[in-house]
């Protein structure tokens, strides 16, 4: 008689991916055609920051290149990305 | 160029003026409503990516919020042409809600004509407009310099008027 087979027990490699907790942003890249007053207006009008707030977050964007103007969940960026392009600034999506 | 009369943006505009806002929102207008060309970089201007390095995502993402965008730039473009005379001079009264279509409408309209014309950065407009004039005085070159030129002045006014302080 056949020993009964004793199955090796499988241990599964179980891998701890850590769950990217990394928030996302919205990006504003410079583009040389928005107005420097605009841009900043949008950022008061759509984030409702306050004046210094919103041209302190152009002037980032006019001499750094771009800046991120939200932070947050995905959705929630994609949506804001999407409000910005209504206003006409160039706008993405990214990990922080 | 607009000035803040109570809780109006008000603007005289002469015949020529009415002319070319007409004929430039009508421009924006047609460019939205016929076929959409991803490829035209005015298209690609006014509707980036929004996942830059990710054209599987930016695509779908596009699918559902595209259509909702052009249609948001098509009514502000419609702002401008309801708002003002049919033709010949007139006096355009806006009120806020007003103030903020023909402001992104505007806005649409430079980003199209700025790509077309190639601004960049460093870009001298006056120096520009110099050369094409010199080149030829009669060219469309001259003529879309000076219209881009004229709406930033008008952008610019209009975004003062708006956000003026209430005394």
């Amino acid at each position: 008689m056949a020993l009964p087979q004793v199955a090796p027990v499988e241990t599964p490699q179980i891998e701890e991916v850590p769950a990217d907790d990394r928030p996302w942003v919205t990006i504003v890249w410079d583009d040389p055609v928005n107005l420097m007053s605009y841009v900043t207006w949008v950022f008061q009008k759509l984030f409702g920051y306050s004046r210094e707030k919103a041209e302190e977050l152009m002037l980032d964007v006019h001499n750094k290149g771009k800046a991120v103007v939200s932070t947050g969940a995905r959705e929630r960026m994609e949506m804001d990305a999407s409000q910005l392009h209504g206003y006409g600034l160039w706008a993405t999506v990214d990990r922080s | 160029m607009f000035r803040r009369y109570g809780n109006q943006c008000v603007a005289a505009f002469a015949v020529d003026e009415v002319r070319v806002l007409r004929k430039v929102a009508g421009e924006v207008v047609g460019l939205l409503m016929d076929g959409f060309d991803h490829t035209d970089p005015v298209v690609d201007r006014l509707f980036p990516d929004i996942y830059p390095d990710d054209p599987d995502d930016s695509a779908e993402f596009r699918l559902y919020t595209e259509g909702d965008l052009k249609t948001g730039k098509i009514d502000q473009a419609g702002a401008i042409l309801a708002a003002l005379p049919d033709d010949g001079p007139g006096e355009v009264r806006l009120d806020g809600e007003e103030a903020e279509a023909w402001l992104r409408a505007i806005n649409d309209a430079r980003l199209a004509m700025g790509t077309r014309l190639d601004i960049q950065a460093d870009t001298d407009l006056g120096a520009e407009l110099d050369k094409a004039v010199v080149e030829d005085p009669a060219s469309g070159r001259v003529f879309q310099l000076s219209v881009y030129a004229y709406l930033g002045y008008l952008q610019e006014s209009l975004l003062n008027a708006l956000v003026v302080e209430h005394g």
